[in-house]
């Protein structure tokens, strides 16, 4: 069934903050394998005129994605995440995630469409540090597959 | 921000150096507890057999932060992306062997914008497969 058009435009409140770790950072670039030295040794990302070390990317996507399942998990919405996959994800920064920040999000439904039997989600998650000034923004595009049979 | 390239350096059509990433079911299981997102499909064939994929694929996230190294490791520099979106067409699959999968990505500057940005266009592969679609990247140069 279609989801809900009304639901278009409706933000959710900020979540409780989240604070960047350094050790967080370091065991994501692990993950990925990237040995930038900006995103483990404070004394480099000091070199490139950050206060500490900086997060790679798509780091704050952890972030904004838990924050997005307020969306995703709304039962008003009725989203049946058991079809979701992600279909296109944007980031836009102001500055980098860094250590020591504390990040909230606010998440906004800014479209919802119904295409071939598919529904099709898109979450904005603004996220803002401890001083209110903006971060990044991510843009999340949720594809719900239509049910077999629907 | 530093920047080793320069803006005035760079040309439509500037080839990034090209670089793949390997990827196993470890490297899954490890992005999966660095990233909080610990859906099956990504570390349990069972589980993703019976949703109808071919095999474990990685997480999208994953790739899409693979892809990004190319831009990072050009710049030196990471705060440099002000901006990066990318297009999820194909998994990446992995198959549960010592070898895994390899995520290729290539980039080439695309376009010469104002204040000293360009927009750098990637574009990832694995097993001939192109894995991401419309991917972008707009990045400060020095």
């Amino acid at each position: 069934m279609a989801l809900d058009q009304s639901f278009v435009g409706r933000s959710y409140p900020p979540t409780d903050p989240y604070e960047v770790g350094r050790e967080k950072i370091r065991e994501f670039a692990e993950a990925v394998r990237d040995t930038n030295p900006a995103y483990v040794d404070p004394e480099a990302a000091k070199a490139l005129g950050h206060s500490d070390v900086i997060a790679p990317p798509t780091f704050v996507f952890a972030i904004t994605f838990k924050a997005a399942g307020q969306v995703i998990e709304d039962p008003q919405l009725g989203l049946d995440y058991s079809r979701v996959v992600h279909g296109d994800q944007k980031f836009a920064y102001s500055r980098p995630v860094r250590a020591g920040d504390r990040l909230t999000v606010t998440s906004t439904i800014e479209a919802i469409k119904s295409l071939a039997g598919n529904d099709i989600l898109d979450i904005r998650g603004e996220v803002h540090d401890e001083a209110g000034e903006h971060v990044v923004t991510a843009y999340t595009k949720l594809v719900s597959r239509a049910a077999e049979g629907a | 921000m530093t920047t080793t390239i320069q803006y005035a350096d760079v040309e439509i059509g500037t080839e990034l150096p090209a670089q793949e990433f390997p990827v196993t079911r470890a490297t899954l299981v490890q992005y999966a507890g660095a990233s909080g997102d610990f859906n099956p499909i990504h570390w349990n064939e069972k589980f993703a057999v019976e949703v109808g994929l071919p095999d474990v694929i990685a997480h999208g996230m994953f790739t899409m932060a693979e892809a990004i190294r190319v831009v990072t490791d050009w710049v030196g520099d990471p705060a440099a992306v002000v901006e990066y979106g990318v297009r999820f067409t194909k998994p990446v699959i992995v198959p549960n062997d010592d070898k895994g999968a390899t995520i290729e990505v290539s980039g080439k500057v695309a376009a010469k914008l104002d204040d000293g940005r360009v927009r750098v266009d990637l574009v990832a592969t694995s097993a001939g497969q192109k894995v991401l679609g419309m991917s972008r990247a707009v990045v400060q140069l020095a």
